[in-house]
């Protein structure tokens, strides 16, 4: 049975069309038939993230409207034959995104992939509402930062009164934290809160740490999810929380500042 | 010098900072969210009543729902210190009584 994810967080900037990219190309990579689909209607990003902007012909407003198919509008990577891109319009119009219509949609994406990945916008507007509504599943990215922590203590309570699974009573939404941008130096001097600070105070289950990295602008800047750069400390942290969300146990990387020389550290040469 | 910035930085609990007033202001949201939408309205109603016989700021009434164990609490303080009772309240009366 397919399964729909949510990658949402209230605060925007946090890293969750980066995450949404990542995660899809992740699960892919295991073998799993996976849409990323960009809920953020008028702007669209996803596209550019996952390196498609030029293939984009049709987009999820035209196949709501049946102005186009699914399969017009569905973008096939070019790295991964699982993977496939559901690019958003640029319309302005906000109120594009009907609840019927995405549900259609999605009945029928469920028919052809093991996973929907859906990319919220920001906020907690129409868009973010209308990505999280149907989901099974919902990521909740986060930064080691008061005002992303409070907003996603926010979209908790959303997603736990207004979701489709909580208006008919059915078994709530899954949550999973993924705590991005974390810089465990940081963190060792008392500077950012810890993992367990961010755990405790949401009291939801920890699905990964991504480390604060440069390669995820590198990522973007080439059009390529991080969880393909499979050397950058991103990557494989992305990869982890993949398996985690699949089932298994793996151990928490990257949570530890690397070693540095003391002597360096004494004498300010960082 | 950065030995002596180890044991004397000023922002070296900043991150104990930032947890207590997320403690602080979640647990107060999270009571807000489940709050009823009638505590205005019965604030406001309040403000009216007592405004008649003792002259009140606006802020002096405070209505909160509160827990205590397994008791829900409606909690109204209404601070009069200092406030001047009002004139001879005239009294309501119904029309042609």
């Amino acid at each position: 049975m397919a399964k729909v994810v949510v990658i949402t967080s209230g605060k925007g900037g946090v890293g969750k069309t980066t995450s949404a990219a990542a995660f899809a190309a992740g699960l892919a990579l295991r073998g799993h038939k996976t849409v990323v689909i960009d809920f953020d209607v008028g702007l669209r990003n996803l596209d550019l993230i996952m390196g498609c902007e030029r293939r984009v012909v049709f987009d999820f407003i035209n196949v709501i409207n049946g102005d186009a198919n699914l399969n017009q509008a569905l973008i096939k990577d070019k790295r991964n034959d699982n993977l496939f891109i559901f690019p958003t319009s640029q319309t302005r119009d906000k109120d594009a995104l009907r609840r019927e219509g995405v549900d259609r949609v999605l009945e029928e994406l469920k028919a052809q992939f093991d996973y929907i990945i859906c990319d919220s916008p920001a906020g907690i507007e129409h868009g973010a509402i209308t990505a999280l509504y149907f989901a099974d599943s919902a990521i909740i990215v986060t930064n080691p930062e008061v005002s992303s922590v409070r907003d996603s203590d926010r979209i908790i309570g959303i997603l736990a009164s207004r979701s489709r699974r909580a208006e008919r009573n059915e078994p709530p939404v899954e949550l999973h934290l993924l705590l991005t941008r974390y810089d465990p130096a940081r963190v060792a001097k008392g500077e950012m809160l810890t993992v367990e600070d961010v755990k405790e105070i949401l009291s939801i289950p920890l699905l990964g740490v991504i480390p604060e990295s440069e390669s995820v602008l590198r990522a973007s800047n080439t059009g390529t999810p991080v969880a393909f750069d499979d050397e950058s400390l991103a990557g494989r942290a992305y990869l982890d929380a993949v398996a985690r969300f699949l089932g298994e146990q793996r151990e928490m990387r990257f949570v530890k500042p690397e070693r540095r020389n003391f002597l360096r550290v004494l004498f300010g040469k960082a | 010098m950065r030995l002596l910035d180890l044991f004397f930085s000023p922002h070296r609990h900043s991150a104990a900072i930032a947890k207590e007033r997320l403690k602080i202001v979640l647990a107060h949201e999270r009571a807000g969210s489940a709050a009823p939408d009638f505590l205005p309205r019965l604030q406001r109603d309040l403000i009216d009543v007592v405004g008649r016989y003792v002259q009140i700021r606006d802020d002096m009434i405070r209505v909160n729902l509160g827990k205590s164990g397994e008791t829900s609490l409606l909690e109204i303080n209404i601070e009069i210190d200092g406030a001047k009772a009002m004139p001879k309240a005239p009294q309501p009366r119904l029309a042609g009584a």
